[in-house]
């Protein structure tokens, strides 16, 4: 079974949000950057588990510069066998998920299997994005994901509860916690990952479809109004009154 | 030239959050001049459909078919741009629930539109340019995107605009025709699990949460119990989840389920800032900890330092109290 793994470059949870040149830029001085959780710790790790019960191959790609080529190679450490990297800047979704499609186009993958969304777009749109530009199902949401004789058994949340559904390779799958469980690199992946392939390749050309034409912070903090524990009445009172939402 | 919505249904009635996703497409309809339509999957009464007409829907047109109960996000994908093309509609609006974040990107790339995910207020527009805002960074900043394509898509964040509600009726049209076949279905539901008996976390607009503070799962007794009371969902933090003292399906955070209800009440939890992430959209914020340091005091509208074995117990009857009064 061959797999691919999408991975997108984030920064920290813990980073200080800030942005540059008149709030067009998000302030990467000084920031850690760290593969997405959910790409790493689900999407990743269950191709991995699939791939070394079944056989196969689980190739990682990444849409970016060379200074992603760190996080890459903790993907290749914890046991991806190959990755590809497009040597871009990652204007947006659309642009992204092209790039991928392009690559996915000349190998036959049975399964690619994303995150959710990054942490820092929040915006959940290559999953969709992919499987609309290769013409394939698609199941999001995904906790549960097993593979046999061609046909993926999938646990999906749905409001209020969750689904099982069934659907036949080829498919693209997003990931969500509970899917697998997070690895930690040992040193033998550690040395491995430095001889594994990483292919780095050109752009195609493709549009982009948005822009982001400025960032803000929050206007304030909230100030927080404090009730004390014998007059819990109180508090009734102000949600009722004053914040009105009950 | 017209604004079309996707609207869900589920149990004969229209998701709120679609009730959301089609006020929104109102709205922008109404500041371009043009008619707001909803497509409809699914099976709801026609007076449940002309009651779109509240949140200013003009046509609602449906795509109705024992087959497209369950989600499919290829067919729907062909159903919406089918609907579209018919309609000349040149702004989609969805929700970004569950089924929006993998339908609406499917359709962004079918119509080769502009897509904004999670668009937290109405868009402005200039000619064919919209700049629509939504939150980035788990909630810490927001963003103004433009769009330019000839048609836009823009799914809506769950509970970021209460609909206002008219008295308007909605016209129903005649079911659409599709051009789906068999060979397009891919997913087929073998079977589903549903929560019942209480409210899902995602549509709820109260929410009762709890952590660490509690002790353990045998003290979720008065949680449910408040949540009961106040007809709220309830949720927990990562490390109660992880522990199984609670279902995994009640985890809000970072890596959980992001949550914007009207009022989420937190209970022993510290606020770590992976949990703020998924819950900091909520309009308003009330913490309960015995630790005066805690830093989601600092998230927080109102905050209680207090045994939450002594507060809790004390807010269900203060609440009962208030019910019994209104």
């Amino acid at each position: 079974m061959k797999i691919l793994v999408p991975i997108a470059k984030v920064p920290d949870t813990t980073s200080k949000i800030a942005f540059i040149d008149n709030n067009t830029k998000f302030n990467a001085d000084g920031v850690t950057f760290i593969m997405n959780p959910t790409d790493e710790w689900y999407a990743l790790v269950r191709a991995i588990e699939l791939k070394e019960k079944q056989g196969g191959e689980v190739v990682v790609i990444h849409v970016g510069g060379a200074d992603a080529d760190q996080i890459i190679r903790k993907a290749l450490a914890i046991g991806a066998d190959k990755a590809v990297r497009v040597d871009a800047d990652p204007t947006d979704a659309y642009f992204v998920a092209v790039q991928i499609a392009e690559h996915a186009k000349t190998e036959n993958y049975d399964l690619i299997i994303t995150g959710k969304e990054t942490i820092d777009y929040n915006s959940f749109e290559i999953t969709g994005m992919l499987a609309e530009l290769l013409d394939m199902p698609a199941v999001a949401l995904v906790s549960k994901l097993e593979v046999e004789n061609g046909v993926a058994t999938l646990k999906r949340d749905v409001e209020g509860g969750t689904e099982t559904v069934e659907v036949k390779l080829p498919l693209v799958v997003g990931a969500e916690k509970d899917l697998a469980l997070a690895r930690i690199p040992n040193m033998k992946g550690i040395m491995s990952a430095r001889t594994k392939p990483l292919a780095v390749v050109p752009a195609t050309g493709a549009d982009k479809l948005t822009n982001i034409v400025s960032y803000a912070l929050p206007v304030k903090a909230k100030e927080c109004k404090y009730v004390s524990p014998d007059n819990v009445g109180e508090l009734v009172r102000l949600l009722h009154e004053e914040a009105k939402v009950i | 030239m017209a604004v079309l919505s996707f609207v869900e249904v589920a149990d004969g009635k229209i998701k709120k959050a679609s009730v959301e996703a089609a006020y929104y497409g109102s709205k922008v309809a109404e500041s371009l001049g043009t008619d707001s339509i909803a497509l409809v999957i699914g099976e709801a009464g026609a007076d449940v459909l002309a009651a779109l007409g509240q949140v200013g829907v003009k046509k609602v047109v449906q795509a109705n078919n024992a087959k497209f109960n369950s989600f499919d996000s290829k067919v729907y994908t062909k159903i919406v741009a089918e609907a579209v093309a018919q309609s000349g509609a040149t702004v989609v609006v969805l929700s970004f629930n569950n089924n929006g974040k993998l339908l609406a990107p499917r359709l962004s790339v079918k119509l080769k539109a502009g897509y904004v995910p999670g668009a937290v207020e109405l868009p402005v527009f200039n000619g064919n340019t919209a700049i629509v805002k939504k939150n980035v960074f788990s909630g810490k900043a927001s963003a103004q995107y433009q769009v330019a394509t000839d048609v836009k898509v823009i799914s809506v964040n769950p509970n970021s605009l209460a609909p206002v509600k008219g008295a308007g009726v909605a016209e129903v049209m005649q079911v659409i025709p599709t051009t789906v076949t068999d060979a397009d279905f891919g997913v087929v539901v073998k079977s589903v699990d549903k929560i019942t008996g209480t409210v899902p976390l995602t549509e709820a607009e109260l929410v009762v949460s709890a952590g660490r503070g509690l002790k353990g799962p045998e003290n979720w007794g008065m949680i449910e119990e408040l949540a009961k009371e106040m007809g709220a969902a309830t949720a927990c933090s990562r490390p109660v989840s992880d522990v199984d003292w609670r279902p995994h399906h009640e985890h809000v955070g970072q890596t959980g389920l992001t949550i914007r209800p009207n009022l989420y009440i937190a209970v022993g939890i510290s606020g770590a800032i992976q949990h703020l992430a998924g819950v900091n959209g909520s309009k308003v914020i009330v913490v309960i900890n015995t630790d005066p340091e805690a830093p989601f005091f600092k998230a927080a509208d109102y905050g209680i330092v207090g045994d939450a074995f002594q507060v809790v117990p004390a807010l269900i009857q203060e609440y009962k109290k208030f019910k019994a009064a209104h």
